[in-house]
């Protein structure tokens, strides 16, 4: 789409950013990347009232210009950087009514660099409960810009702050804040005159940055340093003179606009909520029954579903099988991508589930009480309260949890949790161990209302928390740290969650799962279908001749016939004969060749387990009989002892593996890109191969 | 007086800190010189500390308090 304006949302943390995001554009948006660094850029379109159309991009929340992660310096090399194609025409800074102090030392920094800026006034309502009174037209005027009242949550003037985009000056009409230049005046006036630029908090915080900012060039940046030098410039001095002055701004400006009630609020509905959300006793119980209830229903929940999703592939599978004329196309489509990808379409229930749960978890606040209350604890293992985020999003997704460490201040922290969080189940491993357990582990019910199944499942998530923090005390003692750690974290208010956006998570997570995991699917299971089709040699037309020999045709009905040759030919196959390759490796802790195959082709990504096998036993059963993966694999047979293949020990000792291996090729990808260098995944890989291999075999051996 | 010694409930006002680059970090999140501070809860294990600051809550390890001097 094109668009005729560019408008950057900024904001502090918590002031519903994302819900205004959400608002004005829709579905109409995508994530993509910031050129360089891999932090997420979400850009939408909105239409306005003069039928223009503005692209929006939601800039990544932070407190100041001044970074404290990798996420923050986004903010200012995208407003700041001239030459840089993402560079606004307006920015829209939303401050939260009901906390406008601390909201607008951000508004003042950004004003300062003398971009057109319009403000979104949030929380209005919130405001006015506490007895907070605004004279918007006094604040707008002593701030020099448009002020738009807006509740983005009960989408109240949502279409003011279109008009007010649409109609938005060309030029920075706010009134200056503080007097920047007299912070550090010749070493300003140096950087304008050589660097020719016109404005001196760029400047300035050109002094600050010129280390970090890609759009410098290195003699640029070296000047810098030497012109920092010849004026004695401090940057943490001159910082916090700057912020003081800021606030002192800040506090003249909402003197006369803004009247705070001087009684101190007894108790806030917060305050009371948090004395039971982080009551000593309670505070952790209720932590375990969500996390508890969280597991239970992704179980339960989306059983039906799952279960729809699967008959509807069995029918179109069967349907095609009678339509089409067989041959190797038709199978190829029929046994190698659809079978396939039945396999992980069926998730979509769960996953979508589960992010919904961890959504809520975040927009309700509970999220950063549940940091609060752990820090001390995971302090001793040598993580950081804030690592509890990127842990309980690994349960989703390892990927965008270890993107999501950059909220770590501190390099060792931030390290160990990278470190540890594939350990923790990730919504992939989830197809294996619903798989798994639902063949070997009895679906009913014990003390009323556990399912053993969901108790089972359970009992996978809190051994890989228990997992991740025994690897992360190890990494404590081997790792040394380079800088001292901080916890310095808003807690933001209690809030309903919103079910827009929940429901937009819901939305975005499940299809790029399906988008992502589906296109290694569809080449995996290609690759594996041809594998397991043809074989080398002339081993095929071997097995196709002996079987015409009449001691193999005799006291035999046709279809058994059928599956011998099917089963014989799939043991010679390429993937066959890679799989027993290996066998002699995965022997000891139970694993058949059939196994090997899908633990090879799992390393691309774990829930290709569940598509590896269904196109394996599609392969080596008959057309006609096309049944769920789960079914085939309950009747696997083991062809010498005829005992099932998939026994308890099997069944967990392969659990054990999934829950330690790492087998998913993005996540290499993203720590190489997270660490740049490729030591850390390395290392990563191989202590989790080794523990993998060790915890099969053990549990093989204990169970069988 | 430090913001680490004050008890549940208890009010103090910033006066100045120890510990610069601390500081640099405080002052953006609004504890400022002068300013109110009112310690809200502490965390069941014993840190961190939740403390009200500029109409809002704000929690910190108790050796960061510890940097905050007080009236």
């Amino acid at each position: 789409m094109k668009a005729d304006i560019r408008v950057a949302l900024v904001g502090n943390p918590n002031t519903g950013k994302s819900t205004l995001f959400n608002v004005l554009t829709g579905l109409n948006q995508k994530i993509g990347n910031f050129p360089g660094v891999t932090v997420d850029k979400k850009v939408g379109y909105s239409k306005l009232r003069d039928g223009r159309v503005a692209e929006i991009i939601d800039l990544p929340g932070t407190y100041s210009l001044y970074p404290k992660s990798q996420d923050e310096s986004i903010v200012f090399s995208v407003l700041a950087d001239r030459h840089n194609p993402l560079t606004p025409d307006l920015v829209v800074v939303i401050l939260d009514a009901s906390n406008l102090k601390r909201n607008l030392l951000l508004y003042s920094q950004v004003a300062d660099l003398k971009i057109p800026v319009i403000v979104a006034l949030n929380m209005m309502d919130l405001a006015k409960k506490s007895g907070i009174i605004i004279d918007v037209d006094q604040f707008a005027k002593s701030l020099g810009v448009q002020v738009v009242p807006i509740s983005a949550r009960k989408l109240e003037g949502i279409d003011q702050l279109k008009t007010a985009i649409s109609y938005a000056n060309k030029f920075a009409l706010q009134e200056d804040s503080i007097d920047v230049r007299s912070i550090a005046p010749e070493l300003i006036d140096s950087i304008s005159r050589e660097l020719n630029i016109d404005n001196p908090y760029f400047a300035l915080q050109l002094a600050h940055q010129h280390e970090t900012l890609k759009f410098l060039s290195a003699e640029q940046s070296d000047r810098i340093e030497e012109l920092e030098k010849e004026y004695g410039f401090h940057s943490q001095k001159a910082q916090g003179r700057e912020t003081i002055a800021r606030y002192s701004f800040i506090n003249d400006l909402l003197y006369d606009s803004v009247k705070v009630p001087d009684t101190a609020q007894d108790e806030t509905l917060s305050n009371k909520i948090d004395k039971v959300l982080t009551h000593k006793v309670f505070g952790f119980i209720l932590f375990f029954a969500i996390l508890m209830f969280m597991f239970q229903a992704i179980f339960s929940w989306a059983a039906y579903p799952m279960e729809l999703i699967a008959d509807a592939f069995v029918w179109v599978q069967n349907t095609l099988h009678h339509v089409l004329p067989a041959g190797p196309l038709v199978s190829l489509l029929v046994d190698g991508v659809i079978a396939g990808l039945s396999g992980v379409m069926v998730f979509i229930p769960q996953i979508a589930i589960l992010f919904a749960f961890i959504s809520i978890l975040e927009d309700t606040g509970y999220m950063s009480r549940v940091t609060f209350m752990m820090d001390k604890l995971m302090r001793k293992v040598g993580l950081n309260g804030k690592s509890v985020v990127p842990l309980i999003g690994g349960f989703a997704c390892a990927v965008p949890s270890i993107m999501s460490t950059r909220t770590i201040e501190n390099w060792k922290d931030r390290m160990i949790t990278i470190m540890v969080t594939p350990l923790v189940t990730c919504s992939a491993r989830l197809p294996v161990y619903t798989l798994l357990i639902a063949l070997v582990v009895p679906n009913k019910n014990v003390w009323w209302l556990f399912n053993l199944q969901g108790l089972a499942l359970t009992g996978m998530y809190v051994f890989s928390l228990v997992s991740a923090v025994v690897v992360a005390w190890v990494f404590k003692f081997i790792l040394k740290s380079r800088e001292r750690g901080y916890f310095i974290m808003e807690l933001p208010v209690y809030r309903m969650p919103r079910w827009n956006n929940v429901a937009y998570s819901m939305y975005e997570r499940s299809k790029s799962f399906v988008l992502q995991a589906g296109k290694v699917i569809i080449a995996v299971s290609i690759i594996l279908w041809v594998m397991a089709s043809y074989g080398p040699g002339d081993r095929f037309e071997k097995i196709d001749a002996k079987y015409k020999q009449p001691q193999y045709t005799q006291n035999i009905s046709a279809d058994q016939l059928n599956k011998n040759i099917a089963s014989e030919k799939l043991e010679n196959s390429y993937a066959g004969v890679l799989g027993h390759v290996i066998e002699p490796a995965i022997r000891p802790l139970g694993f058949d060749w059939k196994i090997g195959i899908a633990l090879i082709t799992s390393f691309a990504a774990r829930e290709v387990f569940v598509g590896t096998m269904a196109t394996i036993y599609s392969v080596n059963g008959s057309a006609d009989d096309i049944q769920s993966v789960q079914q085939k694999m309950h009747q696997a047979k083991n062809t010498q002892t005829g005992q099932p293949v998939f026994t308890f020990a099997v069944a967990f000792s392969l659990m054990m593996f999934y829950a330690f291996a790492m087998q998913c090729a993005s996540t290499v990808a993203v720590v190489y890109r997270e660490t740049k260098s490729w030591r850390w995944p390395a290392i990563q890989f191989a202590y989790m191969t080794v523990l993998a291999y060790v915890a099969s075999f053990v549990a093989y051996h204990l169970l069988r | 007086m430090r913001l680490s010694q004050l008890e549940v409930g208890e009010k103090g006002i910033v006066k100045e800190f120890t510990d610069l680059e601390m500081s640099v970090k405080l002052m953006e999140m609004g504890c400022l010189p002068g300013e109110e501070i009112r310690v809200d809860r502490i965390a069941p294990l014993g840190d961190p500390i939740a403390i009200n600051v500029s109409g809002y809550q704000l929690s910190l390890r108790k050796r960061e308090a510890s940097t905050i001097i007080l009236q």
